[in-house]
């Protein structure tokens, strides 16, 4: 005797056993939908207990996952039938400690969010600062604000690169795109005295000015990426085993993107040309001159060619940058906000105040709340910061474009192969330090 | 115009001092949302408009901007619990809350960004969920929800996202002190 029960309530079994605290283990085998197929010969059984569909844990430590990335995916045979990510394990409270730094300590705190492009971070954070006191930093900083944050464009795409054509296949891409980055955080060394994590934009402009020389040395790394990048696009681009592995992968289109809260390059290999650097031009976007990149397709390739051609447009500003940077402060002169210069402080009691009150107490910032979002190498990073008039912030939520474009993995992983998705997620190009954060 | 000034009046009523003239929103997708969504608040906040609406229509005002505003993208979400604030920030005839939900529009096709703000109670922390209108704030709002305990009505799994499934309390509660939880290593023979 088999119990009769009708479909809705085997249905609302099946949810509550579903149904757990953790969401991510709502993946549960189900049968496959085609019957067994038996061959003849009464060799296979009737029903094969082991003819589910499998679930299968990518991550969280996986060489393709960029960091601590866990992907669930229900597979029948290579298929992925459905794929979630799991996130949250690189997650260690930045958003609380900087609810306890002062803003002059929070750069330090913001820029370790997403450390491919820490200089977007600090961009971000001081441009809210700065929002919040109505100051406008002095033409010189802005514009080598521009240069950084374009250079860490440029070594967050070559990031990229490597990272991309690992996990596709083309290893010998990661060592080359590796060389180049490298080269261009050589030369971030040089201007910030670090190579990750500078903490060189900072609320009132940026730390020092350019070093002598730094004109010939960025023409140079100019040309070096240059040469790096075209070598890329001969090697891959026309590649067939490349092209077989992204064209028409991971496919995704203009109004998901959007529905999603997508931005940046995934959005715009839809053939969606936003840009917040044309769109609502910050620094100085509106004094130079580069072009929006957009694909058509939506596909792993797209995306792929689109960070390409975006590190000839960073090439192309930082040349801009090296002609017209300005001559003057490369930060505000105001005392209560700014330290003041090294030498100084032995020869003036008051800078020597000021000093102090600044590294201890820091500045404050009248109370009021804003959102400030620039374009960084993943898509539209938010900066949404609350004062309350103390030195400290009440609220710095930090809006990662990474943690937005991980939803994308959803409708772009749904039906595809697994060795894809591998090659989708390596698409994504997230940091789990903003993901998490 | 009636009905602004009971509004008005019940707010001062709630024990918030309404001392300024409440602002004439002077941006065209805020006024729609104010003529729309009675009781709402405009502020110019450092040049962007922001919206104070009742926690109510928080979802009614997001299907507003993406249907009749071209408002495409919910840009952000996020909370912030003003427990402790030394000077509270709040336009005139906002009666304010613990907590405050925030949403972040942006509509591609007019190239304009919208802010809309909700009071949200200690007692009842919980608001109509944005998902279902833009599936973007997911994510959004299972981090605030993990952060802040306040509950999204109408999230399709509202479950932590970036804390551990097994933890207690919601971290950036501002009676929730970092360093609350030990630093435990792994092999450590004591618990400090």
């Amino acid at each position: 005797m088999t119990e009769i029960r009708s479909d809705e309530e085997a249905l609302e079994e099946q949810r509550l056993e579903r149904q757990t605290s953790e969401g991510a283990q709502e993946l549960q085998p189900r049968p496959r939908a085609q019957e067994v197929v038996i061959t003849g010969g009464g060799m296979w059984p009737e029903a094969d207990p082991l003819d589910d569909t499998m679930i299968i844990n990518m991550g969280p430590q996986h060489p393709s996952t960029h960091g601590v990335l866990r992907l669930m995916m229900e597979l029948d045979s290579e298929e992925v039938m459905r794929i979630k990510p799991v996130i949250g394990y690189l997650h260690t409270g930045m958003e609380k400690t900087a609810e306890e730094l002062t803003y002059v300590q929070g750069a330090t705190n913001v820029t370790r969010m997403d450390y491919a492009a820490p200089l977007s971070n600090e961009l971000v954070f001081s441009m809210a600062v700065e929002r919040l006191l109505d100051l406008d930093v002095p033409p010189r900083a802005t514009w080598m604000r521009m240069m950084l944050v374009e250079l860490i464009r440029m070594s967050s795409h070559l990031l990229f690169q490597a990272t991309n054509g690992m996990d596709i296949g083309a290893v010998s891409m990661m060592l080359y795109g590796w060389r180049e980055r490298e080269e261009v955080l050589r030369y971030l060394e040089y201007i910030t005295g670090l190579r990750m994590n500078h903490n060189f934009i900072r609320p009132g402009g940026v730390a020092a000015d350019l070093p002598d020389g730094w004109q010939e040395r960025a023409l140079e790394l100019c040309e070096t990426v240059e040469r790096g990048a075209a070598e890329y696009d001969a090697l891959l681009s026309d590649n067939p085993i490349w092209r077989e592995r992204t064209i028409g992968i991971g496919l995704i289109t203009t109004d998901e993107c959007l529905e999603r809260s997508i931005t940046g390059p995934i959005l715009r290999s839809t053939g969606f040309a936003w840009d917040l650097r044309k769109a609502q031009p910050y620094l100085a976007y509106d004094d130079v001159e580069f072009d929006v990149m957009y694909g058509a397709n939506g596909d792993v390739f797209d995306r792929y060619r689109l960070r390409l051609s975006e590190i000839f447009e960073s090439i192309k500003i930082v040349r801009q940058c090296v002609e017209k940077m300005p001559a003057g402060d490369y930060r505000l002169q105001d005392k209560k906000l700014t330290p003041p210069p090294r030498a100084r402080i032995d020869e003036s009691m008051e800078a020597l105040i000021h000093h102090f009150k600044l590294f201890t107490e820091g500045f404050k910032v009248p109370a009021g709340e804003t959102y400030v979002a620039i374009e960084s190498p993943r898509g539209e990073i938010g900066c949404y910061l609350v004062s309350d008039g103390t030195s400290k912030p009440v609220r710095l939520h930090i809006r990662g474009p990474s943690f937005y474009n991980l939803q994308s993995i959803e409708p772009m992983g749904t039906g595809s192969l697994v060795a894809d998705a591998v090659a989708i997620v390596s698409s994504i190009d997230p940091i789990m330090g903003e993901v998490d954060r | 115009m009636a009905d602004d000034d009971a509004n008005a009046r019940e707010d001062v009523h709630e024990g918030e001092l309404a001392e300024d003239a409440v602002e004439i929103p002077d941006d065209e997708v805020a006024a729609a949302i104010v003529e729309k969504f009675p009781g709402s608040r405009f502020h110019r906040s450092h040049g962007q408009p922001v919206v104070y609406v009742d926690r109510a229509v928080f979802a009614d005002v997001a299907t507003f901007l993406r249907d009749e505003q071209q408002f495409t993208m919910c840009v952000d979400v996020t909370a912030t619990d003003h427990l402790l604030d030394g000077v509270r920030h709040a336009p005139p005839g906002v009666a304010t809350e613990r907590y405050e939900v925030i949403a972040n529009y942006l509509s591609h096709v007019r190239n304009r960004r919208v802010r809309v703000i909700c009071q949200v109670s200690a007692r009842e922390p919980s608001v109509p969920s944005l998902t279902p209108v833009y599936p973007g704030a997911n994510f959004a709002e299972r981090e605030v929800f993990d952060f802040f305990g306040i509950d999204f009505t109408g999230h399709p799994e509202l479950t932590r996202i970036l804390m551990p499934d097994d933890w207690d309390g919601h971290p950036l509660r501002k009676d929730y002190p970092s360093a609350r939880v030990p630093v435990t290593f792994k092999g450590d023979p004591q618990p400090r």
